[in-house]
């Protein structure tokens, strides 16, 4: 994933170091998809930011969640706090004694960190190797990880509406407004959550 | 993309990440708050994906690239390993590009 993203970034048109100081400092893979993402379709900065920062508000509910397990000390703190991510905290959370907890948190962070900018300096490489991107269909890869992405954060008919709902509208407002902007549009099909719940009661869920 | 844009973004990352460590003695997360941002991560990264699967610049992207993106998405529901996901995507935009089909 951290190769693909590297490859992409590059073979799009960005700078070398863009992808690699981005993993280095953000640390957070679908937030770079989607930055990158926004700027590459010819979004803002701005915008690339927003739906980045957006996607990586969930990063907060996990730092409550592994407080306890990053101690103390303020500066193990600081560099847990880097490391929280999706999978560093599945992986803590896995574990009921505390020590195996802390000890599958930091394990799992380091080495994902490491993995992850190594990964991305090498797709770098790779990527800028690759001069027609069209030809090998490389702008379906982007959207394609966004997808795969989000498919395991649909748990329930409510979500499913609210994404469909969402993405119908911002597709819809691509042609009116700039680019980077119809994607946080989709968040209107937020209010649909609550709208879908009653449905319940009828029995209609399938 | 600038440098500036990068650093803020990192920066609200991390403060993001840091409001735990930090906030967990003094405040609690409202009840709720968790599956609401779950469901906006979903409906943002859905969206993202249909607009650029979808759209290029302000119009249609052509065909290629929404068979590639529908074919990653049958693989990710299959819970194929990601790389198969990736360069089914770009196989199946390249393969149709190279058949005529934009």
């Amino acid at each position: 994933m951290g190769a693909s993203f590297g490859a992409i970034s590059v073979a799009g048109g960005l700078p070398w170091w863009v992808p690699v100081v981005m993993s280095l400092l953000v640390f957070a893979g679908g937030a770079q998809f989607a930055a990158t993402s926004v700027v590459l379709a010819g979004g803002s900065p701005v915008a690339a930011v927003a739906a980045g920062a957006l996607l990586n508000t969930r990063l907060a509910p996990y730092g409550f969640t592994v407080a306890s397990i990053t101690g103390r000390n303020w500066w193990t703190r600081l560099a847990g706090a880097q490391l929280t991510t999706d999978e560093s905290v599945a992986f803590a959370l896995r574990e009921t004694d505390e020590g195996q907890a802390r000890r599958a948190f930091w394990t799992c962070g380091a080495i994902l960190y490491a993995a992850w900018n190594v990964c991305v300096v090498l797709g770098v490489l790779a990527g800028t190797a690759i001069r027609n991107t069209a030809a090998f269909g490389l702008d379906a890869t982007f959207p394609a990880v966004l997808l795969a992405l989000a498919l395991p954060t649909i748990r329930d008919q409510r979500t499913r509406i609210a994404s469909g709902a969402g993405a119908a509208i911002a597709v819809a407002l691509t042609p009116v407004l700039p680019a980077g902007l119809p994607v946080l549009t989709s968040l209107a099909g937020l209010p649909l959550l609550a709208r879908a719940a009653p449905k319940r009661r009828n029995g209609g869920e399938d | 993309m600038p440098l500036v844009a990068i650093i803020a973004l990192a920066g609200i990352t991390y403060a993001f990440r840091l409001a735990g460590p930090l906030l967990r003695d003094r405040v609690r997360l409202p009840k709720g708050a968790d599956g609401l941002i779950t469901a906006a991560t979903a409906v943002l990264l859905v969206s993202l994906a249909a607009t650029q699967a979808l759209t290029q610049g302000h119009g249609f992207a052509g065909w290629a690239r929404p068979a590639g993106v529908a074919v990653a998405g049958l693989l990710a529901a299959r819970k194929a390993p990601f790389p198969v996901i990736v360069i089914a995507a770009a196989a199946t935009a390249a393969l149709l590009r190279l058949a005529g089909v934009s």
